[in-house]
């Protein structure tokens, strides 16, 4: 099966300074991939350069087997949605119309809805739980009720790949897990190829099929999460003392902080 | 299960059917009203042709009255229209072409157009437009390097620029002696008094397309609302719909100006009316900002011309009066 990121020997700058360097990886459909790695390790101009928002400046990046270039702007936008890290509303929206305007590579020249275009919306509202809150307006939701209503646009937008850039920062224990559920269940029932950056190693050996560690905008390593997650590449890359084993709910490790009064290393 | 909201369409014919109503009435008494004493029964007869047999009342509404509601009606759509895109592009409620200085710039670009002896059309259009393109090349130039020119350093920069835009048109007046004199003074206060049909008609000509334009814009106005990456990445080509809007805007906004001068603050007392009643979707404020707009001006025009005892006054007197301190207010609401 052609993956649906391809992705051969990429660089890219901003200006002398050099972000992302020779990264090769490659993501197959339908796959929960999470990208790791420390603050300024290129994630977010990684997620940039994959969704169109930058032009790849060296190197190879097929999507589902076509150069990101050959693709007309609202085509590409109806092979990949995009949620950014932090986005807000001055303006009073509701749940619906924020929804709804994921359907705008699919409209005709006027940028008006139909029928379908609305079931289409409700059908995404529904899936993220939202329907209680369809007509409120966005900003008197709470942080995580707002990510699930970019969540359900991105959805809306009906995409192949949806990226996502740390969705789960700055949301409270019981939202981070409903949000991570809501991806995997896209992940399963939808067919959707979920591309998450994270800084929650713990959340991502939950939840990943695959794992790609980044530092200063190289691949340190990549692969299943316990190839990923051992205690020497975390250590070497954060910086910092970890305690690597196996997790109680099951075959996939779990990352503990270390505290310096608790290390014995020196 | 989520009630179907109404179909866009059906809510947008809804709206625009009704500001068009309220914007005839008040077309009408504007119509109505005037030096000379007509009644109301006889303009709404001679407007529909059913008396034609004083050609003095017929030429004083076809002729005077006629053409200046519709240049109201004009100017007032287009500011409207204008305050909508920059505070949708500029992601600032409170900008409007006024308030940036964008209408000051072209205001010299007009006065230098008048002084070399240019016809308002398309001489002064041309000199009023470089006006505000170099004006609004400077506010670019000010908020560049950030994505959104930060709430107070815009209005600061708007209040600068237009100090300066005054002490040159002061400079410009001050620098000649001549008849057109007084007439540049009345005109830089807004001035709607001018024009025949034919002149109307140019402007239409000029601010129609650019109307149209800015509608077939209006969702991704609203996508551009949720940040420029997110709108990126639902398909919107970001660089051509922004500089298409500020050079439509631009063009509507010096087109005004050439025509009436300066009339301040009402592309910020429409658009938020609007957005308060009918939302914040661009493709439902587009046609009612230009419906709703026109009817705003042309009351304006109709209590500039009731109030004084004598003569008018210029209106964009009226206009500066209700929208400063509607400015105040959402400067203080929005700082909270």
């Amino acid at each position: 099966m052609k993956p649906s990121i391809y992705v051969n020997n990429l660089s890219h700058s901003f200006g002398e300074t050099l972000v992302l360097k020779n990264i090769s990886f490659q993501v197959p459909q339908r796959d929960f991939f999470i990208i790791i790695g420390p603050n300024g390790s290129g994630k977010t101009t990684l997620m940039k350069v994959i969704s169109g928002i930058l032009k790849p400046q060296n190197g190879e990046l097929k999507i589902l087997n076509h150069p990101i270039d050959q693709y007309h702007r609202k085509a590409l936008a109806r092979t990949i949605a995009f949620v950014p890290q932090m986005t807000f509303a001055d303006f009073p929206f509701t749940v619906t119309e924020i929804v709804l305007m994921g359907r705008s590579p699919y409209l005709g020249i006027l940028g008006l809805e139909q029928e379908n275009d609305l079931e289409v919306a409700n059908q995404a509202i529904a899936f993220t739980g939202l329907e209680h809150l369809a007509h409120r307006k966005l900003d008197q939701l709470s942080g995580g009720e707002q990510q699930r209503v970019y969540i359900a646009r991105a959805i809306c937008q009906e995409p192949d790949i949806i990226l996502l850039d740390e969705p789960t920062a700055s949301l409270d224990l019981a939202y981070q897990v409903r949000i991570m559920d809501l991806m995997e269940k896209l992940k399963t029932e939808k067919g959707i190829t979920i591309v998450m950056v994270s800084h929650d190693v713990n959340l991502a050996a939950m939840y990943a099929d695959h794992l790609m560690l980044l530092h200063k905008g190289q691949v340190v390593c990549q692969g299943l999460p316990d190839e990923v997650l051992t205690y020497k590449t975390l250590e070497e890359t954060y910086g910092c003392t970890l305690l690597v084993d196996e997790s109680p709910l099951g075959n996939f490790p779990r990352v503990t902080l270390v505290p310096r009064k608790y290390s014995i290393r020196e | 299960m989520i009630t179907a909201k109404p179909v866009l369409l059906k809510r947008l014919f809804l709206i625009s059917f009704f500001l068009l109503i309220v914007l005839m009435v008040v077309m009408f008494l504007g119509l109505s009203s005037g030096p000379t004493q007509i009644s109301i029964r006889s303009v709404f007869q001679t407007i529909v042709g059913i008396r034609t047999s004083d050609s003095m009342m017929h030429s004083i509404i076809w002729q005077i009255r006629l053409p200046r509601v519709i240049l109201s009606a004009l100017v007032g759509a287009a500011l409207s229209l204008g305050g909508l895109v920059f505070q949708a592009l500029l992601r600032n409620p409170l900008a409007e072409p006024y308030i940036l200085g964008i209408s000051g710039g072209s205001a010299i670009g007009a006065i230098v157009g008048i002084l070399m002896g240019f016809s308002r059309f398309p001489g002064v259009s041309l000199t009023a437009f470089s006006g505000s393109i170099a004006t609004l090349l400077l506010i670019l130039a000010m908020s560049s390097g950030q994505t959104i020119l930060k709430k107070d350093a815009l209005l600061l920069s708007g209040v600068m620029v237009n100090a300066f835009c005054a002490a040159v048109i002061m400079f410009l007046i001050s620098m000649t002696q001549d008849s057109r004199l007084h007439n540049i003074i009345f005109w830089l206060m807004g001035d709607l008094s001018f024009g025949d049909m034919q002149q109307v008609g140019i402007l239409a000509a000029i601010l129609l397309p650019c109307f149209f334009l800015v509608f077939w814009l209006s969702n991704p106005m609203n996508l551009l609302l949720m940040g420029k990456e997110m709108a990126q990445t639902m398909g919107v080509h970001i660089k051509l719909v922004t500089v298409t809007l500020l050079v439509a805007t631009s063009f509507m906004v010096s087109a005004t100006v050439s025509y009436c001068g300066l009339v301040g603050f009402v592309g910020l007392v429409m658009p938020h009316l609007l957005r308060l009643v009918f939302g914040p979707d661009h493709r439902v404020l587009v046609p009612a900002c230009i419906l709703g707009g026109g009817t705003y001006m042309v009351f304006c025009d109709f209590l500039a011309r009731i109030l004084p005892k004598q003569g008018e006054i210029p209106a964009g007197v009226i206009t500066a009066m209700i929208g400063a301190p509607l400015f105040i207010y959402l400067l203080k609401r929005s700082s909270k």
